[in-house]
């Protein structure tokens, strides 16, 4: 199932995107007053948050160029050692840049 | 749990405004980073006021920026509600987290509070709760400053955006990438993540080379996430 992202198809997506992070940001608190959320539950979520990180980040590393991995060896060494979020990030991009001039 | 849970729920003007001061530091940050969505948003194709309603109404970094990959002549929409349901899924434990406080505020409140819930503001008011102190002020103050900081930032990116030819030469398409790593290493790092996450990036590239386009995510979220349901260990 697809939608146009011209004209109105945009605010479509937009109002979806919100139903669904909005059910994200309530859900937790809604299920909690009626029923605690169990371990078996929580392992789930918890493990699933991180992995749809790496899932996107993995075939963006295999196949984007240079800068690119460049970019984010640079943050992840960059986090490991500061652990500045920030300064991590700015540091991968601006490696990605400096590969690119050269 | 502290003895006077009762009273840590508290929320009044100077609570929030506090909030709103303690989280304002980070706010270069979020500016830089609406901008960069602003930007690459704008060299999307998505029009201007697209750009500034999603930013008010979505509020929430990464799934806006994984949005962008998607977004072509045509949105895969299932797709795009898994995409953003699986990044926000966080958002779930946060609110299960600080539901011991929130039990406390009228259903309004709760939601409401919760309606500008995001990792900076929600990890200070955990730390206060635990420390004893009231913490919803950090989370409603600290969620307002985030969220104007946000919206301004990426209405700039709209401005600048146009000025700019050559993003990817300032290395704005790796943000989201750089971005992800960065929160993903914040967080808890040990030797189950570890398998977890090898096996959720395996997964994902098998789905990139070999399944249907933008199958990747959703493959690997899930792959992850069950094998933390069968993983035992460190618990949450």
């Amino acid at each position: 199932m697809s939608i146009e992202t011209a004209g109105f198809g945009a605010f479509i997506i937009v109002l979806v995107m919100t139903l669904v992070t909005l059910s994200t940001r309530w859900g937790g608190v809604f299920v909690m007053s009626f029923v605690p959320i169990g371990d078996r539950v929580k392992r789930f979520i918890h493990a699933m948050s991180g992995s749809v990180f790496v899932a996107l980040l993995v075939p963006m590393a295999a196949a984007g160029d240079m800068g690119a991995r460049l970019a984010l060896v640079t943050t992840a060494v960059v986090m490991l050692l500061s652990r500045q979020p920030l300064l991590a990030i700015s540091a991968g991009v601006a490696a990605a840049a400096l590969v690119r001039q050269i | 749990m502290t003895v006077k849970t009762e009273e840590l729920h508290h929320l009044n003007r100077s609570l929030v405004w506090s909030g709103f001061k303690q989280l304002a530091p980070i706010s270069l940050f979020v500016i830089a980073f609406g901008l960069a969505f602003g930007l690459a948003a704008k060299q999307t194709g998505l029009s201007d006021s697209t750009i500034v309603i999603m930013s008010a109404l979505v509020f929430t970094g990464a799934a806006q920026f994984a949005v962008l990959e998607l977004w072509g002549t045509q949105m895969p929409l299932l797709t795009m509600i898994f995409t953003v349901f699986a990044i926000n899924s966080r958002h779930l434990l946060m609110g299960a987290t600080l539901y011991p406080w929130l039990r406390n505020l009228p259903p309004s409140q709760r939601y409401g509070l919760m309606m500008l819930s995001s990792d900076a503001n929600w990890a200070m008011a955990m730390q206060a709760f635990t420390a004893g102190r009231p913490g919803f002020g950090l989370l409603l103050g600290g969620g307002l400053a985030l969220w104007t900081f946000w919206v301004f930032g990426s209405w700039l990116g709209i401005y600048f955006g146009s000025l700019l030819s050559n993003p990817k030469a300032i290395g704005l398409d790796v943000v989201l990438g750089c971005f992800l790593l960065a929160i993903l290493l914040g967080g808890e790092k040990n030797l189950r993540m570890l398998v977890i996450w090898t096996i959720a990036g395996t997964s994902s590239l098998m789905a990139y080379w070999y399944l249907p386009e933008n199958s990747h995510v959703i493959v690997g979220a899930l792959a992850g996430g069950v094998a933390g349901l069968f993983l035992k260990g460190s618990k949450r």
